[in-house]
Protein backbone atom coordinates (compact mmCIF):
# COMPACT_ATOMS: atom_id res chain seq x y z
CA UNK A 1 0.00 0.00 0.00
CA UNK A 2 1.71 3.29 -1.37
CA UNK A 3 -0.64 5.70 0.80
CA UNK A 4 0.11 3.59 4.02
CA UNK A 5 4.05 4.15 3.50
CA UNK A 6 3.57 7.43 2.25
CA UNK A 7 1.26 7.98 5.05
CA UNK A 8 3.82 6.18 7.70
CA UNK A 9 6.33 8.62 6.63
CA UNK A 10 4.59 11.42 6.94
CA UNK A 11 3.63 10.70 10.30
CA UNK A 12 6.96 10.01 11.27
CA UNK A 13 8.31 13.05 10.20
CA UNK A 14 5.43 14.71 12.02
CA UNK A 15 6.00 13.19 15.55
CA UNK A 16 9.31 11.33 15.15
CA UNK A 17 8.33 9.03 17.34
CA UNK A 18 4.76 7.91 16.35
CA UNK A 19 3.62 4.32 15.94
CA UNK A 20 0.59 3.70 14.25
CA UNK A 21 -1.92 2.99 16.96
CA UNK A 22 -3.79 -0.48 17.02
CA UNK A 23 -6.04 -0.66 14.65
CA UNK A 24 -9.17 0.70 15.50
CA UNK A 25 -11.54 -1.92 15.73
CA UNK A 26 -15.50 -1.55 15.14
CA UNK A 27 -16.42 -2.43 18.77
CA UNK A 28 -20.41 -2.78 17.70
CA UNK A 29 -23.15 -0.95 15.76
CA UNK A 30 -24.43 1.33 18.52
CA UNK A 31 -28.02 2.19 18.18
CA UNK A 32 -28.80 5.99 18.66
CA UNK A 33 -28.05 6.68 22.24
CA UNK A 34 -29.30 10.33 22.24
CA UNK A 35 -32.13 12.33 21.93
CA UNK A 36 -32.89 14.14 18.20
CA UNK A 37 -31.18 17.64 18.41
CA UNK A 38 -33.15 20.75 18.43
CA UNK A 39 -33.63 22.82 15.11
CA UNK A 40 -31.62 25.65 17.28
CA UNK A 41 -28.75 23.61 18.05
CA UNK A 42 -28.73 22.00 14.39
CA UNK A 43 -28.50 26.00 12.95
CA UNK A 44 -25.42 26.56 15.27
CA UNK A 45 -23.38 23.97 13.83
CA UNK A 46 -20.24 25.09 12.11
CA UNK A 47 -19.62 25.18 8.16
CA UNK A 48 -16.36 25.01 6.99
CA UNK A 49 -15.34 25.05 3.37
CA UNK A 50 -12.69 22.27 4.40
CA UNK A 51 -15.56 19.79 5.44
CA UNK A 52 -18.83 20.84 4.73
CA UNK A 53 -18.30 20.76 0.89
CA UNK A 54 -17.78 17.53 -0.35
CA UNK A 55 -14.64 17.30 -2.52
CA UNK A 56 -14.75 15.66 -6.48
CA UNK A 57 -13.38 12.75 -5.27
CA UNK A 58 -16.19 11.94 -2.58
CA UNK A 59 -18.81 12.67 -5.47
CA UNK A 60 -17.26 10.76 -7.77
CA UNK A 61 -16.53 7.57 -5.27
CA UNK A 62 -19.97 7.80 -4.49
CA UNK A 63 -21.35 8.21 -8.21
CA UNK A 64 -19.04 4.92 -9.62
CA UNK A 65 -20.10 2.26 -6.70
CA UNK A 66 -22.85 1.02 -9.15
CA UNK A 67 -21.06 0.82 -11.93
CA UNK A 68 -17.85 2.24 -13.66
CA UNK A 69 -18.59 4.99 -15.79
CA UNK A 70 -17.02 6.10 -19.01
CA UNK A 71 -14.62 8.57 -17.59
CA UNK A 72 -12.81 9.60 -20.28
CA UNK A 73 -16.36 10.42 -22.67
CA UNK A 74 -16.33 13.47 -19.68
CA UNK A 75 -13.25 15.21 -20.96
CA UNK A 76 -13.76 18.40 -21.84
CA UNK A 77 -11.75 20.46 -24.60
CA UNK A 78 -8.44 22.32 -22.56
CA UNK A 79 -9.69 25.81 -21.24
CA UNK A 80 -8.07 28.87 -21.29
CA UNK A 81 -5.11 29.32 -19.15
CA UNK A 82 -4.95 33.37 -19.92
CA UNK A 83 -8.10 34.34 -17.85
CA UNK A 84 -6.54 37.92 -15.75
CA UNK A 85 -9.92 38.69 -14.07
CA UNK A 86 -8.63 36.51 -10.33
CA UNK A 87 -12.24 35.51 -9.73
CA UNK A 88 -12.67 33.73 -12.92
CA UNK A 89 -9.25 32.11 -12.18
CA UNK A 90 -10.20 31.05 -8.79
CA UNK A 91 -13.30 29.40 -10.30
CA UNK A 92 -11.77 27.83 -13.30
CA UNK A 93 -9.26 26.49 -10.80
CA UNK A 94 -11.71 24.75 -8.71
CA UNK A 95 -13.24 23.34 -12.19
CA UNK A 96 -10.14 22.33 -13.16
CA UNK A 97 -9.08 20.34 -10.40
CA UNK A 98 -12.53 18.55 -10.88
CA UNK A 99 -11.10 17.52 -14.16
CA UNK A 100 -7.83 16.14 -12.82
CA UNK A 101 -9.89 13.87 -10.35
CA UNK A 102 -11.87 12.76 -13.72
CA UNK A 103 -8.56 11.58 -15.32
CA UNK A 104 -7.39 10.17 -12.06
CA UNK A 105 -10.48 7.91 -12.33
CA UNK A 106 -9.81 7.14 -15.77
CA UNK A 107 -6.28 6.32 -15.34
CA UNK A 108 -5.07 8.38 -18.19
CA UNK A 109 -1.79 9.73 -17.28
CA UNK A 110 -1.34 11.62 -19.97
CA UNK A 111 -4.65 13.62 -19.63
CA UNK A 112 -3.59 14.10 -15.80
CA UNK A 113 -0.33 15.53 -16.83
CA UNK A 114 -1.91 17.86 -19.45
CA UNK A 115 -4.46 19.18 -16.26
CA UNK A 116 -1.83 19.15 -13.87
CA UNK A 117 -0.07 21.68 -16.23
CA UNK A 118 -3.05 23.61 -16.39
CA UNK A 119 -3.64 23.58 -13.11
CA UNK A 120 0.10 25.22 -12.18
CA UNK A 121 -0.56 28.04 -14.86
CA UNK A 122 -4.00 28.85 -13.51
CA UNK A 123 -2.41 28.85 -9.86
CA UNK A 124 0.84 30.97 -10.80
CA UNK A 125 -1.64 33.24 -12.28
CA UNK A 126 -2.82 34.09 -9.34
CA UNK A 127 0.41 34.26 -7.56
CA UNK A 128 0.41 31.70 -5.32
CA UNK A 129 3.08 29.90 -2.96
CA UNK A 130 6.02 27.83 -4.82
CA UNK A 131 4.69 24.44 -2.49
CA UNK A 132 1.97 24.51 -4.90
CA UNK A 133 3.85 25.09 -8.11
CA UNK A 134 6.20 22.23 -7.24
CA UNK A 135 3.18 19.91 -6.95
CA UNK A 136 3.30 19.77 -10.96
CA UNK A 137 6.21 17.61 -10.41
CA UNK A 138 4.62 15.70 -8.09
CA UNK A 139 1.56 14.94 -10.23
CA UNK A 140 3.50 14.30 -13.59
CA UNK A 141 5.62 11.87 -11.24
CA UNK A 142 2.70 10.06 -9.99
CA UNK A 143 1.18 10.06 -13.29
CA UNK A 144 4.13 8.79 -15.06
CA UNK A 145 4.25 5.47 -12.23
CA UNK A 146 0.30 5.64 -12.91
CA UNK A 147 0.19 6.15 -8.98
CA UNK A 148 -3.82 6.50 -9.21
CA UNK A 149 -4.23 6.89 -5.15
CA UNK A 150 -0.92 9.36 -4.78
CA UNK A 151 -2.33 11.20 -7.12
CA UNK A 152 -5.78 11.69 -6.14
CA UNK A 153 -4.22 12.77 -2.79
CA UNK A 154 -1.93 14.87 -4.55
CA UNK A 155 -5.10 16.62 -6.61
CA UNK A 156 -6.82 16.98 -2.73
CA UNK A 157 -3.55 18.15 -1.47
CA UNK A 158 -2.78 20.61 -4.14
CA UNK A 159 -6.60 22.23 -3.75
CA UNK A 160 -6.03 23.08 -0.06
CA UNK A 161 -2.72 24.27 -0.58
CA UNK A 162 -4.01 26.81 -3.14
CA UNK A 163 -6.73 27.51 -0.67
CA UNK A 164 -3.98 27.76 2.19
CA UNK A 165 -1.63 29.82 -0.12
CA UNK A 166 -4.63 32.46 -0.87
CA UNK A 167 -5.74 32.59 2.67
CA UNK A 168 -1.83 33.90 3.35
CA UNK A 169 -1.85 36.32 0.53
CA UNK A 170 -5.42 38.11 1.70
CA UNK A 171 -7.33 36.38 -1.05
CA UNK A 172 -9.80 33.99 1.36
CA UNK A 173 -12.86 35.37 -0.44
CA UNK A 174 -11.48 33.45 -3.37
CA UNK A 175 -11.39 30.28 -1.47
CA UNK A 176 -15.47 29.42 -2.01
CA UNK A 177 -15.12 30.10 -5.55
CA UNK A 178 -12.09 27.37 -6.37
CA UNK A 179 -14.85 25.20 -4.27
CA UNK A 180 -17.67 26.50 -6.29
CA UNK A 181 -15.45 26.03 -9.32
CA UNK A 182 -15.30 21.79 -8.70
CA UNK A 183 -18.25 21.52 -6.83
CA UNK A 184 -20.42 22.71 -10.73
CA UNK A 185 -17.53 20.78 -12.76
CA UNK A 186 -18.18 17.68 -10.51
CA UNK A 187 -22.34 18.01 -11.26
CA UNK A 188 -21.83 18.59 -14.67
CA UNK A 189 -20.01 15.60 -15.30
CA UNK A 190 -21.98 13.28 -12.97
CA UNK A 191 -25.31 14.09 -14.19
CA UNK A 192 -24.30 14.17 -18.06
CA UNK A 193 -22.72 10.16 -17.14
CA UNK A 194 -26.42 9.73 -15.65
CA UNK A 195 -28.44 11.11 -18.69
CA UNK A 196 -26.25 8.67 -20.72
CA UNK A 197 -27.00 6.02 -18.42
CA UNK A 198 -29.51 6.30 -15.97
CA UNK A 199 -29.25 5.00 -12.42
CA UNK A 200 -31.59 5.47 -10.20
CA UNK A 201 -28.47 4.04 -7.50
CA UNK A 202 -26.33 6.66 -8.80
CA UNK A 203 -28.67 9.42 -9.35
CA UNK A 204 -29.19 9.69 -5.47
CA UNK A 205 -25.71 11.59 -5.08
CA UNK A 206 -26.89 14.73 -7.03
CA UNK A 207 -29.44 15.41 -3.90
CA UNK A 208 -26.88 17.74 -2.36
CA UNK A 209 -29.07 21.13 -1.26
CA UNK A 210 -27.26 21.97 1.69
CA UNK A 211 -24.27 21.89 -0.54
CA UNK A 212 -25.29 24.49 -2.79
CA UNK A 213 -26.95 26.97 0.28
CA UNK A 214 -23.91 27.24 1.90
CA UNK A 215 -21.51 28.04 -1.05
CA UNK A 216 -24.34 31.09 -1.78
CA UNK A 217 -24.54 32.16 1.97
CA UNK A 218 -20.45 32.11 2.06
CA UNK A 219 -20.42 34.41 -1.25
CA UNK A 220 -23.01 36.43 0.68
CA UNK A 221 -20.28 36.99 3.38
CA UNK A 222 -17.56 37.48 0.55
CA UNK A 223 -16.15 41.60 -0.10
CA UNK A 224 -18.55 43.93 -1.99
CA UNK A 225 -16.48 44.40 -4.59
CA UNK A 226 -15.59 40.88 -6.00
CA UNK A 227 -19.34 39.59 -5.01
CA UNK A 228 -20.28 42.72 -7.48
CA UNK A 229 -18.07 41.68 -10.38
CA UNK A 230 -20.26 40.53 -13.21
CA UNK A 231 -18.87 36.74 -13.56
CA UNK A 232 -19.12 36.51 -9.62
CA UNK A 233 -22.92 37.86 -9.28
CA UNK A 234 -24.05 35.86 -12.67
CA UNK A 235 -23.56 32.60 -10.85
CA UNK A 236 -24.02 33.34 -7.69
CA UNK A 237 -27.50 34.79 -8.64
CA UNK A 238 -28.32 31.15 -10.16
CA UNK A 239 -27.90 29.38 -7.35
CA UNK A 240 -31.05 29.78 -5.63
CA UNK A 241 -32.51 27.80 -8.82
CA UNK A 242 -29.88 25.94 -8.79
CA UNK A 243 -30.48 24.46 -5.02
CA UNK A 244 -34.24 23.88 -5.91
CA UNK A 245 -33.24 21.80 -8.43
CA UNK A 246 -30.99 19.27 -6.37
CA UNK A 247 -33.46 19.34 -3.56
CA UNK A 248 -35.42 16.02 -3.25
CA UNK A 249 -37.48 14.25 -0.70
CA UNK A 250 -34.77 12.25 1.36
CA UNK A 251 -34.82 8.45 -0.26
CA UNK A 252 -36.16 9.65 -3.68
CA UNK A 253 -33.85 9.57 -6.27
CA UNK A 254 -34.09 12.48 -9.05
CA UNK A 255 -35.74 11.36 -12.47
CA UNK A 256 -33.73 11.50 -15.56
CA UNK A 257 -35.64 14.37 -16.67
CA UNK A 258 -34.93 16.02 -13.35
CA UNK A 259 -31.63 15.18 -13.61
CA UNK A 260 -31.44 16.81 -17.12
CA UNK A 261 -32.75 20.24 -15.51
CA UNK A 262 -29.59 20.19 -13.53
CA UNK A 263 -27.22 19.20 -16.54
CA UNK A 264 -28.25 22.50 -18.15
CA UNK A 265 -28.35 24.65 -15.28
CA UNK A 266 -24.66 23.42 -14.03
CA UNK A 267 -23.78 23.68 -18.20
CA UNK A 268 -24.85 26.75 -18.66
CA UNK A 269 -23.05 27.75 -15.14
CA UNK A 270 -20.06 26.15 -16.65
CA UNK A 271 -20.27 27.88 -19.73
CA UNK A 272 -20.13 31.21 -18.27
CA UNK A 273 -17.26 30.51 -15.81
CA UNK A 274 -15.44 29.59 -18.62
CA UNK A 275 -16.02 32.12 -21.48
CA UNK A 276 -17.02 35.32 -19.14
CA UNK A 277 -15.27 38.36 -20.93
CA UNK A 278 -12.82 39.80 -18.21
CA UNK A 279 -14.52 42.04 -15.48
CA UNK A 280 -11.46 43.81 -15.23
CA UNK B 1 12.63 11.30 -1.45
CA UNK B 2 11.38 14.07 -3.22
CA UNK B 3 7.76 13.34 -3.57
CA UNK B 4 7.83 12.46 0.11
CA UNK B 5 8.65 15.90 0.70
CA UNK B 6 6.31 16.64 -1.44
CA UNK B 7 3.50 14.88 0.31
CA UNK B 8 4.67 16.02 4.06
CA UNK B 9 4.92 19.95 3.02
CA UNK B 10 1.04 19.29 1.53
CA UNK B 11 0.09 17.53 4.94
CA UNK B 12 1.53 20.48 6.83
CA UNK B 13 -0.17 22.62 4.03
CA UNK B 14 -3.49 20.10 4.80
CA UNK B 15 -2.73 21.11 8.53
CA UNK B 16 -3.28 24.93 8.57
CA UNK B 17 -5.65 25.10 5.13
CA UNK B 18 -8.91 25.15 6.94
CA UNK B 19 -8.21 27.98 9.61
CA UNK B 20 -8.46 31.53 9.09
CA UNK B 21 -6.38 31.76 12.77
CA UNK B 22 -3.17 29.75 13.80
CA UNK B 23 -3.91 26.66 15.54
CA UNK B 24 -2.80 26.25 19.31
CA UNK B 25 0.10 23.61 20.43
CA UNK B 26 -2.98 21.58 21.87
CA UNK B 27 -4.87 21.79 18.44
CA UNK B 28 -1.45 20.62 16.43
CA UNK B 29 -0.98 17.55 19.18
CA UNK B 30 -5.23 16.64 18.75
CA UNK B 31 -4.47 17.24 14.92
CA UNK B 32 -1.12 14.71 15.32
CA UNK B 33 -3.00 11.82 16.99
CA UNK B 34 -6.19 11.97 15.18
CA UNK B 35 -4.03 11.51 12.23
CA UNK B 36 -2.94 8.32 13.95
CA UNK B 37 -6.00 7.03 14.38
CA UNK B 38 -7.17 7.28 10.38
CA UNK B 39 -3.83 5.66 9.39
CA UNK B 40 -5.93 2.67 10.13
CA UNK B 41 -8.42 3.13 8.16
CA UNK B 42 -6.33 4.38 5.24
CA UNK B 43 -5.24 0.55 5.47
CA UNK B 44 -8.44 -0.63 5.03
CA UNK B 45 -8.85 1.73 1.49
CA UNK B 46 -10.33 4.99 2.98
CA UNK B 47 -8.46 8.46 2.21
CA UNK B 48 -8.38 11.00 4.73
CA UNK B 49 -10.29 14.33 3.41
CA UNK B 50 -8.32 16.89 2.61
CA UNK B 51 -9.42 18.77 5.99
CA UNK B 52 -10.20 19.01 9.31
CA UNK B 53 -11.71 21.03 12.04
CA UNK B 54 -9.96 21.88 15.26
CA UNK B 55 -11.27 23.38 18.59
CA UNK B 56 -12.04 23.32 22.04
CA UNK B 57 -14.58 21.54 23.68
CA UNK B 58 -15.71 21.53 27.63
CA UNK B 59 -17.29 18.87 29.68
CA UNK B 60 -20.87 18.29 28.88
CA UNK B 61 -20.68 20.25 25.63
CA UNK B 62 -21.02 19.57 22.22
CA UNK B 63 -19.51 20.46 19.37
CA UNK B 64 -21.20 19.70 16.08
CA UNK B 65 -20.21 20.30 12.44
CA UNK B 66 -22.09 20.05 9.55
CA UNK B 67 -20.88 17.71 6.77
CA UNK B 68 -22.49 16.49 3.11
CA UNK B 69 -22.10 13.07 1.87
CA UNK B 70 -23.11 10.76 -0.43
CA UNK B 71 -25.39 7.52 -0.61
CA UNK B 72 -23.04 4.81 -1.94
CA UNK B 73 -19.70 5.90 -0.27
CA UNK B 74 -18.49 4.39 3.89
CA UNK B 75 -17.65 7.23 5.78
CA UNK B 76 -15.82 6.97 9.30
CA UNK B 77 -15.64 10.30 11.43
CA UNK B 78 -12.83 10.28 14.00
CA UNK B 79 -11.79 12.70 16.41
CA UNK B 80 -9.21 13.04 19.25
CA UNK B 81 -8.39 15.50 22.20
CA UNK B 82 -5.37 15.81 24.56
CA UNK B 83 -4.61 14.17 27.97
CA UNK B 84 -7.07 16.52 29.61
CA UNK B 85 -9.73 14.49 27.95
CA UNK B 86 -10.72 11.06 29.26
CA UNK B 87 -13.20 9.82 27.46
CA UNK B 88 -14.76 11.73 23.70
CA UNK B 89 -17.47 10.16 21.75
CA UNK B 90 -18.98 11.10 17.69
CA UNK B 91 -22.12 10.63 16.69
CA UNK B 92 -24.39 11.37 14.08
CA UNK B 93 -27.19 12.74 13.22
CA UNK B 94 -29.14 13.58 9.66
CA UNK B 95 -30.49 16.65 8.43
CA UNK B 96 -33.70 16.60 10.95
CA UNK B 97 -31.44 15.69 13.57
CA UNK B 98 -32.43 12.34 14.07
CA UNK B 99 -29.31 9.95 15.68
CA UNK B 100 -28.62 7.54 13.38
CA UNK B 101 -27.19 4.26 13.94
CA UNK B 102 -23.02 4.04 13.50
CA UNK B 103 -19.85 1.51 14.28
CA UNK B 104 -17.99 3.15 16.65
CA UNK B 105 -15.00 3.11 18.07
CA UNK B 106 -13.80 4.71 21.26
CA UNK B 107 -10.36 4.55 23.24
CA UNK B 108 -10.56 7.18 25.76
CA UNK B 109 -9.16 10.38 24.16
CA UNK B 110 -10.36 9.21 20.52
CA UNK B 111 -12.95 7.96 18.89
CA UNK B 112 -14.75 7.12 15.95
CA UNK B 113 -18.12 6.51 14.10
CA UNK B 114 -18.71 4.77 10.89
CA UNK B 115 -21.56 5.32 8.66
CA UNK B 116 -22.90 4.48 4.83
CA UNK B 117 -25.68 6.98 4.13
CA UNK B 118 -28.61 5.45 2.43
CA UNK B 119 -29.47 9.11 1.58
CA UNK B 120 -27.20 11.98 0.10
CA UNK B 121 -27.91 15.20 1.64
CA UNK B 122 -26.36 16.95 5.01
CA UNK B 123 -25.39 15.24 8.34
CA UNK B 124 -24.15 16.06 11.49
CA UNK B 125 -20.81 15.54 13.39
CA UNK B 126 -21.03 15.72 17.05
CA UNK B 127 -17.96 15.74 19.17
CA UNK B 128 -18.87 15.35 22.93
CA UNK B 129 -16.30 15.52 25.59
CA UNK B 130 -17.65 13.00 28.19
CA UNK B 131 -15.28 12.66 31.04
CA UNK B 132 -12.33 14.95 31.47
CA UNK B 133 -11.47 18.72 31.54
CA UNK B 134 -11.93 21.31 28.47
CA UNK B 135 -9.42 20.88 25.66
CA UNK B 136 -8.78 21.18 22.48
CA UNK B 137 -9.83 18.48 19.52
CA UNK B 138 -9.16 17.55 16.19
CA UNK B 139 -11.73 15.82 13.96
CA UNK B 140 -11.31 14.77 10.63
CA UNK B 141 -12.89 12.28 8.03
CA UNK B 142 -12.14 9.32 5.65
CA UNK B 143 -14.25 7.97 3.17
CA UNK B 144 -14.38 4.99 0.08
Amino acid sequence: MIFRKRFGTVVGLMTATVVFAAEPTPVASTPPSSTPLPPDQLAKAIKTDSLTIPTPGELFAAFEKPGKPDWAGQYRTPIPVTYRNRAQIALNLGGLIADGFIAVEAQDSQQVKNIGTDIIKLAKALGVSENVLSRGNSINEFAENSEWDSLQEELEATQNEVKTSMQSHSDQDLVILVSLGGWIRGTQVVSASIIKNYDERSARVLRQPAVVSFIHSKIGEIGAELRNEPLVKEVNGQLPALEKLVTFPSGKAPTLDEVRKINQAVSKLMEAVQNKTEAK
Amino acid sequence: MRSRVAIFFGLMALATAPSLRAQTDEEVEAHKLVLDLTGAFSNEGFKVRDGHWTGTIKPQERALVAVNLYAGNQYWFSAAANAKAKKISVDLYDESGKPVVTETYNSGDKASAGFSPTNSGQYFVSLGLIEGEATAFCLVYSYK
